[in-house]
């Protein structure tokens, strides 16, 4: 990114491999200088920064400096309860949102392909959380799930059932956060499979209709395979929100209670800004960049090539 | 798919029905509650007969600076944009038209970015924003954000089918590098543009985590931070229509945007792959 030397500039080849020839030798370093040097200071360096400092913990005795620890925050990470609690709590909540949130998208994006009378209203019904913040999805969800005036209870209670504090207790907490995520996320997954069914080829289903196979064969043996590459998509990318989930915890239930909602992106917050724990939180950034790269390439060399880069 | 009935079957409809209830249901209680005078949104009866008021906006308006939010957010997504447009289609021409030494490397620099979302580094990105001391700026919410390699990629596609004898064309009657770019590739690459832009500003209209973490005055908070904080101080007194009053006052633009140009809307988010 930058300028090179002249006399490396001078014994560059003439001819370019593709396009036209810039003017400018520097050009295309002087063109890529904004957003490089700007991914190198909040892409790269921060990258490496927490590598290094994940090494070092706080002089417990000073207070003051960092000394040389090794390994020692990441066996410290995996040795303390919260922190395997947190893991499993965000296990849990892929585990929980991927399934649900992915096949219920593919489910609304077969049956809206079709037109038909109020199609597009379904679809503008299923889409909208995508467009409103997830803060605001949370104010919205926490009343929802108050106790006596949320909908929820007011239907419970309509039904005689007792109330029930959604976000107040350790069982239902998480499955709580969970629901209002599937609800914000379906819709934007149905796009991606109403995408993935535009594409497929129409010959194959007036075969499959002249031999007389059902709808529900048809989508077993045609759909669902013909439509693999994008659920390995649109599954990642669940994943990848899994471990980005942070934004409705701040309001809806700050982690609790007792740790039940506490995922792996507020934890390192708390880390960092609520106990200043500056070794712990730069080994749970590298923890979390980590399981994000392993994403990220499954989803590039596997799946779906949305975007060719060569 | 053309071939397949368009019919819905029954169960299907039943089904179809009941989900857009569930999703639907959220939003139209909070609307309701947000028009009701307090003392009517707490019975079960009152959903449809209650009396319709405006003065619970009012109330959140001035039990909250609304207003500065809305103001300081227009400035952070057009802020955020324009920087992004200006880096975005300068990388995205020399990426897809220019061939040069360490553009491999470079390459794989803008597709890290990609593979790690901003909000795994915030740790890391405060330290570096409180070393420039720009904490509590209009600045700090925006540079990590302003290079930005999916759009980069996204536009550097739409440059790459740019024909070659336009660019030639250009050339010829003189223009360098950066006018044919602004002449020949922008025009032609405006509905990528486009798309790009209204994403972009979704993103950044909704953005919560890494603006909450770098600013602590009001007259930076963006709405979403704002209506955080807002909901968290009203909660305790359980006064929902307070709260959902304020909700609405968040949601509306983006909700209202995206109802009239909701095919720009789906369009340009099914593009993006990555939000």
């Amino acid at each position: 990114m930058t300028v090179q030397p002249a006399d490396r500039k001078a014994r560059r080849r003439a001819a370019p491999r593709t396009g036209t020839v810039s003017p400018l030798r520097a050009g295309p370093y002087l063109m890529l200088a904004p957003a490089a040097i700007l991914l190198l200071a909040f892409t790269i360096y921060p990258i490496l920064s927490s590598a290094y400092g994940s090494l070092f913990e706080r002089n417990l005795s000073t207070q003051q400096q960092m000394i040389w620890t090794g390994l020692g925050n990441y066996q410290a990470l995996f040795a303390a309860p919260v922190f395997r609690q947190v893991l499993r709590n965000t296990l849990v909540f892929a585990a929980g949102t991927i399934p649900v949130s992915v096949s219920l998208a593919m489910f609304l994006a077969v049956q809206l392909n079709r037109r038909f009378r109020g199609s597009a209203l379904f679809r503008t019904v299923f889409f909208y959380p995508t467009v409103i913040p997830m803060m605001s999805a949370a104010t919205i969800w926490l009343f929802m799930y108050t106790p006596q005036y949320g909908v929820i209870n007011r239907m419970l209670g309509t039904l005689g059932l007792p109330d029930i504090n959604f976000l107040g207790s350790m069982e239902t907490a998480l499955p709580a956060i969970m629901v209002m995520s599937i609800w914000k996320d379906a819709g934007y997954f149905m796009i991606f499979f109403l995408a993935g069914l535009q594409s497929l080829p129409a010959e194959l289903y007036e075969a499959a209709e002249l031999d007389g196979a059902s709808p529900w064969l048809q989508f077993v043996r045609l759909t669902f395979p013909l439509l693999m590459p994008t659920t390995l998509f649109v599954s990642t990318v669940s994943a990848i929100n899994a471990f980005k989930t942070v934004d409705q915890l701040f309001l809806m239930t700050t982690g609790g209670p007792n740790n039940a909602t506490n995922l792996m992106l507020y934890h390192l917050y708390e880390q960092a800004f609520a106990f200043f724990d500056k070794g712990i939180a730069a080994a749970m950034t590298v923890i979390l960049v980590a399981i994000l790269l392993i994403l990220a390439v499954f989803q590039n060399q596997y799946v779906d090539k949305r975007v060719h880069y060569h | 798919m053309h071939s397949r009935s368009n019919r819905l079957s029954i169960s299907a409809l039943l089904i179809l029905a009941a989900l857009a209830a569930a999703w639907v249901i959220p939003l139209l209680w909070t609307f309701n509650t947000a028009v009701r005078p307090p003392d009517q949104s707490v019975s079960v009866g009152s959903m449809f007969q209650a009396d319709m008021t405006l003065a619970n906006f009012a109330r959140a308006w001035n039990y909250a600076p609304f207003g500065q939010y809305y103001l300081n957010t227009i400035i952070l997504v057009t802020g955020v944009l324009s920087l992004q447009l200006v880096t975005t289609t300068l990388a995205a021409y020399a990426f897809a038209r220019m061939s040069f030494r360490g553009r491999d490397f470079l390459f794989l620099m803008f597709l890290l970015q990609m593979m790690v979302p901003a909000e795994a580094l915030v740790v890391p990105n405060y330290a570096t924003i409180r070393a420039l001391g720009l904490v509590d700026t209009r600045v700090a919410m925006m540079l990590p954000y302003i290079a930005s390699a999916f759009g980069t990629f996204l536009i550097r596609q739409t440059f790459r089918q740019v024909p070659k004898e336009l660019e030639e064309a250009a050339a010829i009657d003189g223009c360098g590098t950066l006018k044919t770019l602004w002449h020949v590739f922008v025009p032609l690459a405006r509905p990528t543009l486009v798309a790009y832009g209204l994403v972009s500003v979704c993103y950044h209209w909704n953005n919560f985590f890494w603006p909450m973490i770098v600013t602590n005055s009001p007259d930076k908070r963006p709405l979403t931070v704002g209506l955080a904080l807002f909901a968290k101080a009203v909660e305790s007194g359980a006064d929902w229509s307070l709260v959902s009053a304020g909700t609405v006052i968040v949601i509306l633009p983006l909700l209202g945007l995206f109802l009239v140009f909701q095919r720009q809307f789906i369009s340009s988010f099914m593009q993006s792959g990555i939000k």
